[in-house]
């Protein structure tokens, strides 16, 4: 690693480390929100702990594919350079973010609450990320492994979703509010595929480096699973706006679409035998470990993901705590789990002693159990004002927080111990960085 | 074979987006006047969504808005927004930029319902909204 990468490494962690703190203050000003009302509102806090995450992940899936592509002599020095520049626009971009968000400053659509004119920067920069990184494209043979292609779609796919997603700021995408909010929801939903494409392609690259396994990137089965992960990538994305009264077709597109992530959840259960063998034989390592974990979350968060596609079950579980359950769930269990165990492996983690390894798996466990908790108390507190709300249809909402506070007091504790875990093992990388000269 | 995959798949996509861009709509839209455009910005320059959802999509300590216009009255609604509440802090709008915002939620109303009855739901899981 150069010091450029480091620092952006250090950065990474940084935006993590400010989710986490934010999350758990969010989630406790849902309980005491009298008194904080005045001092972090929500509509401060949330902008800064999703951006904060939301970051983290699409910074630590740029970084990892740039580490695991490691220079060579052919790429000329200006694309380097393109891409350098890139990476410092980046970090400033995301810093100029959060000044926004300190002096309450917004302006954008969901998920990406700054002011318009920041997009810009960010699409420059994920230009130049993108230039670089399709030099390696065309400098690979014939014969690609499927990581090299998974992140090739990913890079591509977040480009194409990122422009998508700002068209709203043209006054004629607004003309009418239901192709709005659909336009913006369908990039929303395919961005998460794009950044998932990256990801994934990460979490292969690391098995075939764990498990000497070359074939594996190769195999038909990857290419058939890769090809599944794009068709919904591209035509998944309709279980956010089902009630919106578009035209049918929509609904029925995305829902058949969806359906199709059965197979992935049989194979899953399929492999099952195979994960198990493989877990014991590399179980030592701590990289290996969060991907087994990953792999967890993986089918933990498709369960659910598959039953709020059908729109019959999604009319209940539709804008309640299940669907932040699935955004967690996701982001934390599955994509921060992948990201955390390419850079264990990149940062070399496991030759840390003995005695460190015991505390540093530790912390790993308080992450998943807390998890665990964390997740299944934001089901319930979903599928109870579900429950008031779609069944007894009980329309005005102050009656409905009081089902729900039990659940969140649970949230919030379960977050305040995952920050803990999180606390333990973080400074581990920071060390790592600081060695991996 | 994976080329041409890809390439059906992509090109299946770009079909599909324009679609969606023309025609999305199961009736014709009401029209965005400069007023309503303003309460939008308003909307999101103050970040509503942070807590209130259109159409089950936002965040989740305040009511859906999709149709409060017409479920509550609107001298509430104003009243509302103009002092906040316990939970709902107070953003300082002035009268006229009030009337913007609830213009805005006005039109968003007119665009649809935002629950779905059950006689929607079709047996195969899907829903049919006309
Ligand atoms: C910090 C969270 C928060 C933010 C930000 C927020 N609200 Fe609210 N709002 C609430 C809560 C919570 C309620 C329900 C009343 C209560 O329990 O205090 C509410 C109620 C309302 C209502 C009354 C709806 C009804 O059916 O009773 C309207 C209208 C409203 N808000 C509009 C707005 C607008 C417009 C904005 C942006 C300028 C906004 N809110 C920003 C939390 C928020
Ligand atoms: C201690 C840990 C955490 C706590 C307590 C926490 C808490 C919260 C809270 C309270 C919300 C707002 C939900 C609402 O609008 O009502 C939220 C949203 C969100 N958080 Fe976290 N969070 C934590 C960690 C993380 C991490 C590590 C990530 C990702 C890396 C993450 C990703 C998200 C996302 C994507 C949303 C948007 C959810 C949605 O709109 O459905 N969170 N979180």
């Amino acid at each position: 690693m150069d010091k450029l990468e480091r620092n952006y490494t250090r950065f990474a962690f940084i935006l993590l480390l400010f989710s986490l703190v934010l999350g758990v203050i969010t989630a406790f000003s849902f309980i005491f929100h009298e008194h904080v009302k005045d001092y972090l509102p929500l509509q401060q806090l949330r902008p800064m702990h999703v951006s904060a995450a939301l970051f983290w992940i699409i910074s630590g899936a740029s970084l990892n594919i740039f580490l695991h592509n490691q220079k060579d002599k052919t790429i000329p020095k200006n694309a380097l350079s393109i891409r350098n520049v890139s990476i410092v626009l980046w970090q400033i971009s995301i810093v100029v973010i959060f000044i926004h968000y300190i002096f309450k400053q917004f302006g954008g659509r969901e998920y990406w609450e700054f002011p318009g004119w920041i997009s810009l920067l960010l699409l420059l920069c994920w230009i130049g990320f993108c230039s670089y990184y399709f030099l390696f494209w065309k400098n690979e043979p014939n014969k690609r492994p499927q990581y090299i292609i998974m992140w090739g779609t990913g890079m591509l796919f977040f480009l194409i979703t990122f422009i998508e997603q700002n068209l709203w700021q043209i006054t004629w995408f607004r003309e009418s509010f239901l192709q709005e909010v659909t336009i913006q929801w369908k990039a929303n939903g395919s961005m998460v595929g794009a950044w998932n494409q990256m990801i994934y392609g990460t979490s292969l690259y690391l098995m075939v480096q764990i498990s000497g396994k070359k074939e594996i990137a190769f195999d038909k089965k990857s290419i058939v699973f890769y090809f599944l992960g794009f068709t919904n990538l591209l035509f998944n994305w309709g279980h956010h706006i089902y009630n919106l009264p578009t035209n049918n077709w929509m609904r029925h597109v995305a829902y058949a679409i969806s359906m199709t992530e059965w197979i992935l959840l049989i194979n899953i259960i399929q492999g099952f035998k195979k994960t198990l063998s493989e877990t014991l034989r590399f179980k030592q390592l701590i990289s290996y470990r969060f991907l087994i974990a990953s792999e967890f979350w993986v089918f933990l968060n498709l369960i659910l993901a598959l039953f709020m596609s059908i729109p019959a079950i999604n009319r209940y579980t539709h804008g309640t705590h299940v669907t932040v359950a699935h955004a967690m769930g996701t982001t934390i269990g599955i994509n921060s789990m992948i990201l955390l165990g390419s850079f264990a492996y990149l940062l070399k983690i496991d030759n840390i002693q003995m005695k460190q390894k015991k505390l540093f798996h530790a912390g790993f466990i308080i992450i998943q159990v807390s998890l665990v908790i964390f997740w299944l108390s934001l089901i319930a507190a979903g599928v109870f004002s579900a429950y008031e709300q779609t069944h007894l249809g009980i329309k005005t909402y102050a009656s409905i927080i009081p089902s729900v506070v039990t659940s969140l007091y649970v949230f919030a504790t379960a977050g305040l111990f995952m920050l803990i875990g999180f606390a333990i093992i973080i400074p581990y990388f920071f060390k790592g960085i600081s060695k991996s000269k | 074979m994976v080329k041409i995959t890809w390439i059906s798949l992509v090109a299946s996509f770009v079909v599909y987006t324009v679609f969606i861009n023309v025609l999305c709509h199961n009736k014709t839209p009401t029209p965005l006047t400069k007023e309503i455009n303003q309460g939008w910005e308003i909307w999101q320059n103050k970040n509503c969504q942070a807590c209130h959802q259109l159409y089950g999509l936002g965040g989740y300590m305040g009511p859906d808005l999709t149709n409060s216009t017409s479920k509550v009255d609107v001298a509430y609604i104003k009243a509302v927004i103009k002092s906040g509440t316990s939970r709902m802090p107070n953003f300082n709008l002035s009268n006229k930029e009030i009337e913007k915002v609830v213009a805005f939620l006005k039109w968003v109303d007119k665009s649809g319902h935002s629950a779905v009855d059950f006689k929607n739901v079709h047996w195969t899981g899907t829903y049919i909204i006309d």
